[in-house]
């Protein structure tokens, strides 16, 4: 049992949903996103999903889309990935990765897991490898003991929840709303719908992403799932202030609110 | 991997999950209506009596001179309606629009002939239409922003990334991701995730059916080479169909060599790129080693494009087509050349494929087994005229200073006084 499974072990034994919080790697540069993974970890994020950024991320939104040109700006290289996983599992945190599929592929499918696994990761979720394309990935993280988390969507027939869960370890990820990511006021009701709809395929844990950016949401989505995704307002509190304060308050908050359901 | 929409490895469905229900509902839309007698007719009618098909084969025997001796003939595209290949795929799409109940369609252009298509398209079926263009793209084509706004569309400019043609697919796929219910992603090339490649070739493929019947009624016989330019490779795919079997007919796709293959500055998908996967599709791709798209150059726009359709890698990969880069300089010379020895104005991404098919008929020349000359067809795709403007000022025609000076006297008048007087 990895980790990843472990920590969502504990988060129901202790009553309450998981925190994950998403950060790209690299951002606003190497240095300050060692550090902001690290205080994430220390904020109270239970599992820290870390983003590579790409050129072309067509699932983000204008906050997480420049982050990822800023990052790539200041000279981020695809290893640097792994050095972020190890600060966060310094941190005390369980790393993920969250990327696009065209940079594993270039590094290589099977030489990426190897390399995740070493440095500590759990996993990578993957917003545009559906599990129908994703075989060579499948068996690379069967290989080296890396979960696949992959997303379901609001417009997923119950076929495709059943066969996406099925190709899912560790979670599942579920896109809340059609769309792509950042701060949203409401998160509504289609989230707890598609969790409804998904508990009624699996038994895996299932973490809610797309929109979260408050205690107060958190703690609503909480109630319904067990885990909450927040990425957009992490990363909006580390750009806003690089000194990291706004980032330790806010993951306070969203931690208080994953254990107030 | 997946096995539906491949053409060999390449090909697939690389997107969000959140589109999967709208590309399966597509997918079905498009199967069913192609064997739908009453969908045939209405896209054949279109095709006649509002684009104007089908476009001419014109053998154009000036300009052959220059290219070996060759037979060349000259498949007129850009004589559609909109003034290129593009409305046949766009009439197809926006047929299937209606057809699946949507009321909205996007879009993504780079020099702005798709958009324009589209938003005609939409006009023609009163359908709500947007349209991204990269930032840097509508500043450089405002005419074209004007004639979309003019039939009703509305142009988004895009600043994310490089704020060129693919960030443009970028946001249209962000769009369609959150209003898929009601709206339909009219892609205008053979990439993206499948039915796209499959179902826009398949639009345009009435392109080399005329082609294979007219070169048999003039030349007696099935050409020796057809040429295409290649951006994200539907023109080409649209002519190079209908020869897929014909073994002794070579295929040739020209990409945009820009500055040079050795300069960086290309976007040579085929001489500097590698397999990999983008907006949806797996395929050749110009990367850096981490993975990252690389940005591309070329004189003219709708070549400027990191990808390339799936189907062209497989045809690329097997051996049946070759591709070829070709530099901006070459494309303008044969730009000019075709002007001064026919008196057409070829798009300059067309002229690409003009210059391949000189450098294809001076090669076949010098076989001495050879007893007649060799026949050439180029998919002339485009008119030139959104591209006067770019030409006057590669070959100084018109002095830098006396453009701003017109554009500033055209900004400063009275609209009435503007477009001067009578002939």
């Amino acid at each position: 049992m990895s980790a990843l499974h472990e920590v969502f072990r504990r988060c129901r034994d202790e009553d309450r949903a998981a925190l994950v919080g998403y950060l790209p790697a690299g951002y606003p540069d190497k240095e300050t996103s060692l550090a902001a993974v690290r205080a994430l970890a220390e904020s109270g994020a239970d599992v820290i999903e870390v983003g590579v950024p790409y050129t072309d991320p067509l699932m983000d939104g204008p906050v997480v889309e420049r982050a990822a040109s800023e990052a790539l700006a200041a000279g981020f290289r695809l290893t640097d990935v792994f050095d972020v996983v190890s600060a966060v599992r310094d941190g005390g945190a369980v790393p993920v990765v969250m990327s696009y599929y065209n940079p594993v592929l270039r590094y290589g499918v099977d030489r990426f897991a190897a390399d995740l696994a070493a440095a500590g990761g759990t996993g990578m979720i993957t917003p545009d490898l559906i599990p129908d394309e994703a075989g060579p990935w499948r068996e690379a993280a069967g290989r080296h003991g890396l979960s696949t988390v992959f997303l379901v969507a609001p417009s997923s027939t119950d076929g495709r929840l059943r066969m996406t869960a099925e190709a899912c370890d560790g979670f599942v990820y579920v896109a809340s709303t059609m769309g792509v990511t950042g701060v949203r006021a409401a998160v509504g009701g289609d989230a707890r719908t598609l969790v409804e709809r998904t508990r009624a395929v699996t038994d895996l844990p299932l973490c809610v992403g797309l929109g979260v950016s408050t205690g107060e949401q958190a703690a609503e989505v909480a109630t319904f799932a067990d885990g909450v995704i927040v990425g957009s307002a992490l990363v909006r509190a580390l750009g806003r202030d690089r000194g990291l304060g706004e980032l330790r308050t806010l993951a306070a908050d969203l931690a208080a609110g994953v254990r107030r359901r | 991997m997946s096995t539906v929409g491949r053409f060999g490895d390449f090909g697939g469905r690389y997107v969000p999950e959140a589109l999967i229900a709208a590309l399966q509902e597509l997918d079905a839309a498009w199967t069913e209506a192609m064997v739908d007698p009453a969908f045939v007719e209405e896209l054949q009618r279109l095709q006649r009596d509002y684009t104007g098909r089908p476009s001419p084969l014109t053998e154009v025997a000036r300009f052959a001179e220059h290219a070996g001796g060759a037979r060349v003939f000259l498949k007129r595209e850009d004589l559609n309606h909109t003034g290129s290949h593009k409305i046949n795929n766009v009439l197809g799409q926006a047929l299937l629009t209606v057809r699946m109940g949507k009321r909205r369609v996007i879009a993504e252009t780079g020099a702005g002939q798709h958009g324009v298509a589209t938003a005609t398209a939409a006009a023609l079926m009163g359908l709500e239409c947007t349209v991204y263009m990269g930032e840097v793209d509508t500043r450089r084509q405002a005419l074209n922003v004007a004639r979309m706004r003019l039939l009703g569309a509305e142009v988004v400019p895009v600043s994310t990334g490089s704020a060129t043609l693919k960030d443009a697919i970028n946001e249209a796929m962000r769009d369609w991701v959150t209003n898929v219910g009601h709206t339909h992603y009219l892609l205008g090339t053979v990439t993206g995730p499948h039915p796209f490649p499959t179902m826009v070739r398949d639009f345009h493929a009435v392109i080399g059916q005329e082609t294979r019947a007219q070169i048999l009624e003039k030349a007696g016989r099935l050409p020796d080479a057809v040429c295409a330019c290649v951006g994200g490779g539907s023109n080409a795919m649209g002519i190079f169909h209908a020869f897929r079997e014909d073994a002794d007919v070579r295929l040739f796709g020209f990409e945009a060599g820009g500055e040079g293959p050795s300069s960086g500055r290309h976007a040579a998908r085929f001489s500097g790129g590698e397999p990999g996967v983008l907006h949806g599709a797996a395929t050749y791709v110009l990367q850096d080693d981490n993975g990252q798209t690389l940005e591309t150059h070329s004189v003219s726009a709708g070549l400027d494009y990191p990808s390339v359709g799936p189907e062209h890698a497989f045809l690329h990969d097997t051996g049946r087509a070759t591709y070829e880069p070709v530099t901006d300089e070459e494309a303008m010379e044969a730009f000019a050349l075709l002007c001064r020895t026919e008196g057409i104005i070829p798009a300059i991404e067309s002229a690409h494929a003009l210059a391949g098919a000189m450098r294809v008929g001076k090669q076949l020349a010098t076989d001495p087994a050879r007893t007649e000359p060799p026949v050439l067809v180029v998919n002339l795709s485009g008119r030139g005229d959104k591209d006067v403007d770019t030409a006057a000022r590669w070959f100084g025609l018109v002095d830098g200073e006396d453009l701003v000076e017109a554009e500033r006297l055209k900004a400063e008048e009275p609209v009435a006084e503007v477009e001067g007087s009578g002939w």
